[in-house]
């Protein structure tokens, strides 16, 4: 790694998970998180105040934890990025607050960074700079989204979205009915292995010829398998998990990745990145893997540990802004739970000159 | 500094007396406020962060979201700073030691949800009872006769007819009291973790809603 790159801390508390992550460049040298996961379990489902609770409780603890793993002192640091939004606001606000502690004692710029483009930013830590453009597939428990950037601290553009469920949603709703606990992603994924993603032909949401191309819709799909597995438990016959849970899960995967190809054929992009919570199930990787060779894509899917939340996604974002040298933000920098896509991040006030440099589109690693 | 209360507060105490403070009444702007407030206060001082040698911060009782903005802010400063000591206090304490009442006295702040955080006082500097939560009508008769301190009572003027000033919380006030506890050898501090007195609201969803109909 190049000395001149940017040394950076970043800090992710949008959701359930304490993220503290440590970069260099796009060398990740600490990925620390701590987990309220396991607490809202028996809720089925986020409770905010539990998980702004554990934030608070973890958030000092993991920043030194990742420190010390990454073996670097808080004073050699060239900036501290955090999730500014979009997520929970309580969640977030803890986040941002130490933040602006630690940039505000140790003399650092601040970068109040958007969660989802840090999505896309965590893959160069894995293979290297994004290209440009890149599409991007986020899909999650809070999101579903198809985003085309072009440069990903500056033009983050939504081309589709989901109109009612995210996909991660699905997984879990469809775990609940079958019983299979919260989150739902991880186990449905496992039980599919083992299952036909042919034995029953749930709907694809959205893929009519007139349906909007890269919008999203799982409500349907949803309603669609509880009522036949709601079928079979009146008949009184047993519910095939297996099979259940493999031909729901095809349905998803069928229509993320079609879209998603669609969306990079029409826009004349040969990358494909997908992240988020989904992007760790196996199915996903493996049918984006085959639609994306026969269509002559590049698929970059960072490894299941990085497309889970984690700070180590929000120090790759802050790298960069810091390496092409975009506005650090104020001390004023407010948590957003609804920080729109097309905001990589929050750069301080403009009539806080002092702050605002003139943005440069050189980039320092080139 | 203290952000348990809509008051978002911070002061600096020399040893002495009050160097400077920033107090600012927004209850939905803690985030935002807070770390402007400390670059305030310390610059008016003509200091630096790093020449502070101890942080005190007000632990609640306090709605969460605010409160939790100073905790995290007190604790993130003290690791930044190579562990400066953070200590906690009742943020009902620094209200006491305001109003500088002689004789036994009640804090009560807002609790919302049409309740107030309480404590009694035998004077300005000794909290008789640990911090409650309750609705007002339902302390009024055991506060009876009692001067009540903080916004809490002055919202509720039927349940506490000698509500009193000051209303709202200031860092000046909680910093010369912990300067005095500190001077006396630094007995009488929290730990400077959240006092909520409340759990969660958490909801167990409703067991898996039939979606065919009936
Ligand atoms: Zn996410």
């Amino acid at each position: 790694m190049a000395a001149d790159e940017p040394l950076v801390l970043g800090i992710e508390t949008s959701c359930d998970e304490t993220g503290v992550g440590i970069v260099h460049g796009t060398t990740l040298l600490a990925d620390a998180v701590a987990s309220s996961v396991d607490t809202h379990a028996r809720f089925g489902g986020v409770v905010p105040e539990i998980a702004s609770r554990a934030h608070l409780e973890a958030m000092v603890p993991t920043i030194e934890r990742a420190l010390k793993t990454a073996g670097v002192s808080a004073k050699d640091l060239d900036g501290i990025a955090v999730t500014a939004g979009p997520g929970l606001a309580g969640a977030l606000l803890v986040g941002v607050s130490a933040a602006k502690a630690y940039a505000y004692a140790l003399g650092k710029p601040l970068y109040g960074v958007n969660h989802l483009a840090s999505h896309i930013c965590v893959d160069q830590l894995e293979h290297g700079r994004l290209p440009e453009p890149t599409m991007a597939l986020l899909v999650s428990g809070g999101h579903s989204s198809l985003l085309l950037s072009t440069d990903i601290t500056s033009d983050v553009r939504p081309l589709g979205a989901t109109i009612d469920d995210a996909a991660g949603e699905a997984f879990d709703k469809i775990a609940r009915v079958l019983d299979l606990g919260f989150p739902g992603g991880p186990v449905i994924d496992r039980l599919a292995r083992e299952g036909d993603p042919a034995a029953i032909a749930f709907p694809r949401g959205l893929s009519g010829a007139k349906d909007p191309a890269y919008d999203f819709s799982f409500s349907g799909l949803k309603t669609a398998v509880a009522r036949w597995i709601e079928a079979k438990r009146a008949a009184g016959e047993e519910v095939p998990v297996r099979d259940v849970a493999a031909s729901f899960q095809e349905a998803v995967v069928d229509v993320l990745t079609r879209k998603a190809v669609r969306a990079c054929k029409d826009e004349g992009v040969d990358h494909l990145m997908i992240g988020g919570g989904v992007a760790a199930n196996s199915r996903l990787r493996a049918l984006a893997e085959e639609r994306c060779e026969r269509a002559g894509i590049r698929l970059r899917v960072p490894r299941p540990g990085l497309c889970t939340d984690n700070g180590a996604m929000v120090a790759a974002l802050g790298a960069e802004m810091v390496a092409r040298g975009r506005a650090a933000s104020g001390l004023e920098l407010s948590a957003d739970s609804s920080l729109p896509v097309t905001d990589p991040h929050v750069p301080a006030h403009a009539h806080d000159h002092d702050h605002v440099h003139e943005i440069s589109k050189e980039n320092l690693y080139s | 500094m203290d952000t348990a209360t809509p008051a978002v507060t911070v002061a600096l105490h020399d040893g002495t007396a009050v160097v400077a403070e920033s107090t600012r009444v927004d209850a939905r702007r803690h985030g935002e406020l807070l770390l402007p407030a400390v670059d305030r206060v310390l610059k008016e001082a003509g200091t630096a962060l790093d020449a502070v040698t101890g942080i005190v911060v007000g632990v609640g009782p306090g709605p969460y979201t605010g409160l939790r903005v100073g905790l995290v802010t007190a604790a993130a400063f003290s690791s930044a700073l190579g562990g400066v000591p953070v200590h906690g206090l009742c943020t009902l304490d620094g209200l006491a030691y305001a109003s500088g009442i002689e004789g036994p006295f009640a804090v009560a702040t807002d609790a919302r949800r049409k309740e107030v955080y309480w404590a009694r006082y035998d004077d300005a500097r000794t909290r008789a009872t640990d911090a409650s939560v309750d609705r007002p009508a339902d302390i009024a008769e055991r506060l009876a006769g009692l001067p009540v301190v903080g916004a809490g009572a002055l919202l509720y003027p039927d349940a506490f007819p000698d509500a009193r000033g000051p209303e709202h919380q200031s860092a000046g006030a909680l910093a010369a009291l912990a300067a005095e506890r500190l001077a006396a050898g630094g007995e009488g501090f929290l730990d400077p973790l959240p006092m909520y007195l409340r759990r969660p609201d958490a909801q167990v969803p409703k067991n898996y809603k039939v979606v065919t109909p009936q």
